[in-house]
């Protein structure tokens, strides 16, 4: 029988002499997103920025300009209009109007008297969404604190089940996917919104899902090669769970080019994220988390038998 | 290792049928009243509603009390003759200056006297703030929070909506979630005015213009009454409140005989007693009805008007006139309402949402499937069986739990079905591994199961904290998936390492292979 092999069998890439490269590469994507975040900064959705989203079927098709001009004299500030999915269907984002709370209310009245002044009541209301800035700052802060949290609690994690460099190898490869996601997002202009910062918190979870993988061999054999050179054994269990994490990336993108295809405009944005996350966290886990070990030093020999390392591994 | 313990082959045949059971409502158009599962609850975002957080401005509250304590320490400085001007309420503190500061210390007294629940202060320059204590004001505000609750939904069910949830959140906000609403304009109107009502005299004695000129007499205020315009006519009013709304049992709006729409009400015993003497002492003057702050309406008293039955007409339409007779029946708010986010989702985008979040799952699934026997043959097939176990029991859970499918959690499921064979991979390439490590078909097998444990558990956790974290920080929509998320990991570990493995050595002990073809 045939079987699909991406990955042949006696793969050995010599992913460890790679290291130097792929740290320089990935400093300079880091560093390249820190400035695109500081140059143009995340187009935050109204979750985190306050606002009115309106999402509108307007039957007889009418162009983005006519939309537009529905809007004018409305004093709603600025007004952007979108086609969304079908060419029926427009997305009406309205900015945070000046103002507490209150104020974001009757705009959405303004903007619905607008929209039915001008075309009837043929008008059908898909999604009204609008955040004042109370809940705006609340989960803009939420998300963040969120973030930070996931990011601690795996660190703690890995702690407890490996050694501190592994935890810090860990975590910098998780902080290298979320600091380039987030410059994806500056240099795209996609929406980052609630959903957004969730993709954010898999992302986490599944670049510390395949980091973990992978360490768990190292973890191995490191114990079962004690004389071997740290770096054979490094790329040797890089390689040798190189199928597994290959497959797995495989399987997930599938599942996630499914939903950015035929999921629906609203949660495309979600899938983009997952597959750049996803796409970046293997790269990490392969040339960053592994090779990182090598920076924070592990602990080898018999030394390196502390009652961590040696005691769960009696299976 | 390879053998089979008796009690999984039980708990996976158990897990098969509760799985089938459980999700089969999902499945079937229509509602097979046979089956003991119903089909997972939608997210307002799939089935339509809206979503509405509403923050209690107990401020509010909090002044109008302070305001009654500065009405009893008036009552009491005038008749221990103490001078004080400056009086009045600003940013939640009362304030009065005194004509003599040498009469602080009585003054103090006094004021304490008045209410215990005071933290006063008193300046050198004889000024004295008023606060409520923390423990007063706190009581005050989560008083202000449940009867404002208690009111909101009194007046949702009054519209007749289907299962709406009322929730307190934190100190001062509610979440009020309205499943089929997707015109919610009509009921944040009704929840957008407190509807505090009361009846009182016109201050006939008053001139207008001198009013709009600022010059009120002292215990009458200026209104407006209303005339279908933006500002209506003003009028001038007594502030003594000659029978409030709180004394008012029933509303219902009819259509009077000259075809106009008006609200018929009725007052409890106290209540008609006081319109009675109203009606009575003061036949042919005019009376104002009040509704936060606006005149409704002020007709001339006619006749003494006993019994506790009266009708208020005004500018109506049978609509508001409706609304407003809802509003009277459901009581008034302790405080104004300010909607601090809505979300609201119409049918047709909860149907398409529904529509193409099933499409995508369908395909990710067919993708996985047909991926997995590509790379692994036979043992691809069992992951697969396990797979479609996995989402059967995950539907199920989601259905038996009660939990709310959001579109988030469509797409977690669809995520689930790429992850989900994660576990299955690892064990599949250990077992490769194994096998050309040159070990036997049964002990590469059990090898590989064993050692992939390991790694299996620690990924796994490593998603659930992250689908753990997802549910602390989210709300609705998010927290859907958090709980999909979280119950795919579980059911996934069952799955990969219960089924597959039963099904991998079920084909180990039958087929007795020499080789391995992984």
């Amino acid at each position: 029988m045939m079987r699909l092999r991406l990955i042949p069998d006696d793969t050995t890439l010599q992913i460890i002499r790679w290291r130097r490269h792929a740290m320089v590469g990935s400093v300079a994507a880091i560093v390249v997103s820190a400035v695109l975040f500081a140059a143009i900064g995340l187009n935050f959705g109204i979750d985190f920025r306050g606002g009115i989203l309106i999402e509108v079927r307007i039957p007889e098709v009418p162009q983005v300009t006519e939309v537009r001009s529905a809007f004018e004299g409305a004093g709603l500030g600025e007004v952007a209009i979108q086609e969304f999915g079908e060419e029926t269907d427009f997305l009406v984002r309205i900015e945070r109007q000046p103002g507490g709370d209150e104020a974001q209310q009757a705009a959405v009245e303004t903007a619905r008297a607008h929209l039915a002044s001008t075309f009837g009541d043929a008008v059908e209301y898909r999604r009204v969404e609008f955040v004042g800035p109370t809940v705006s700052q609340d989960l803009l802060r939420g998300g963040a604190i969120a973030v930070l949290l996931a990011v601690v609690a795996m660190l703690l994690y890995i702690m407890f089940r490996f050694e501190m460099a592994f935890a810090w190898g860990a975590v910098g490869a998780l902080v290298h996917d979320v600091l380039l996601t987030i410059g994806v997002f500056s240099l795209t202009g996609l929406e980052f919104n609630v959903a957004t910062v969730a993709a954010l918190l898999l992302i986490v979870g599944y670049s510390m899902n395949d980091t973990v993988v992978v360490y768990d061999r190292i973890r191995e054999n490191l114990r079962k090669y004690k004389k071997t050179d740290l770096e054979l054994v490094l790329n040797r269990s890089i390689n040798e769970t190189l199928s597994r994490t290959v497959n797995t990336t495989v399987t997930t993108i599938m599942a996630l080019g499914a939903l950015i295809v035929l999921g629906g405009p609203v949660v495309q944005d979600f899938s983009f994220a997952m597959i750049w996350g996803i796409t970046v966290g293997t790269y990490s886990s392969i040339f960053l988390a592994a090779p990182l070990l090598l920076t924070f030093g592990v602990r080898r020999g018999t030394e390196t038998t502390g009652p961590k390392a040696e005691g769960e591994r009696a299976a | 290792m390879t053998h089979v313990p008796r009690w999984q082959i039980v708990i996976a045949a158990i897990a098969v049928v509760f799985a089938v059971v459980y999700s089969a409502p999902n499945f079937l158009s229509s509602t097979a009243s046979w089956l003991p599962g119903n089909p997972v609850r939608l997210g307002l975002d799939l089935q339509g509603g809206s979503h509405l957080l509403l923050r209690v401005d107990s401020d509010v509250v909090l002044a109008e009390r302070l305001e009654s304590v500065l009405d009893e320490i008036r009552t009491r400085f005038r008749a221990a003759e103490i001078g004080y001007t400056g009086i009045g309420v600003e940013q939640l503190a009362g304030g009065l200056t005194l004509t003599d500061p040498a009469q602080a210390e009585q003054a103090l007294e006094l004021a304490e006297e008045a209410d215990e629940t005071l933290d006063i202060e008193v300046d050198g320059g004889g000024r004295l703030t008023f606060r409520l204590d923390a423990d007063a004001e706190k009581e005050l505000r989560i008083s202000a929070l449940s009867q404002s609750q208690e009111v909101i939904r009194r007046r949702i069910d009054e519209t007749g909506t289907n299962e709406p949830t009322i929730q307190r959140q934190g100190e001062d906000r509610i979440l009020v979630q309205l499943p089929g609403v997707d015109d919610p304009e009509r009921i944040k109107r009704l929840l957008g005015q407190t509807a505090k009502m009361n009846f009182r005299m016109v201050d006939e004695t008053a001139s207008i213009p001198e009013a709009i000129a600022g010059r009120v007499p002292p215990g009458s205020e200026l209104l407006y009454e209303d005339d279908g315009t933006e500002q209506g006519i003003p009028i001038v009013v007594r502030r003594r409140v000659g029978v409030s709304g709180d004394n008012l049992v029933g509303a219902a709006p009819v259509i009077d005989q000259n075809n106009q729409p008006v609200v018929t009400i009725r007052f409890d015993a106290a209540g008609a007693r006081r319109f009675g003497d109203l009606t009575t002492e003061n036949v042919g003057r005019r009376f104002a009805i009040v509704l936060d702050g606006r005149v409704i309406s002020a007709p001339v008293i006619r006749e003494p008007i006993p019994g506790g039955n009266g009708q208020i007409s005004g500018n109506f339409t049978f609509e508001t006139a409706s609304d407003l007779a809802l509003l009277l029946r459901a009581g008034a708010l302790p405080a104004p309402l300010v909607i601090l986010e809505e979300r609201t989702v119409g049918p047709s985008l909860g149907r398409d949402s529904i529509a193409a979040g099933t499409l995508a799952g369908q395909v990710a699934l067919l993708l996985v499937i047909i991926y997995m026997v590509a790379v692994y043959g036979l043992f691809g097939i069992a992951a697969d069986i396990a797979l479609a176990v996995n989402i059967a029991l995950l539907l199920g859970i989601l259905s038996a739990l009660g939990a709310t499918l959001t579109l988030p959690g469509i797409a977690g499921i669809a995520l689930t079905i790429g992850m989900a064979v994660d576990a299955n991979v690892l064990i599949f390439e250990r077992i490769r591994e194994e096998t050309r490590r040159g070990r036997s078909p049964v002990s590469a097998i059990d090898t590989g199961y064993r050692q992939a444990l390991r790694a299996i558990i620690d990924a796994n956790v490593t998603t659930l904290i992250a689908a753990l974290v997802l549910f602390q920080m989210g709300s609705g929509p998010i927290r859907g998936f958090a709980v999909t998320l979280a119950v795919g990991v579980f059911t996934t570990m069952f799955c990969s390492l219960i089924i597959s493995r039963l099904l991998v050595l079920g084909w180990l002990s039958r087929a007795r292979p020499k080789v391995l073809n992984v």
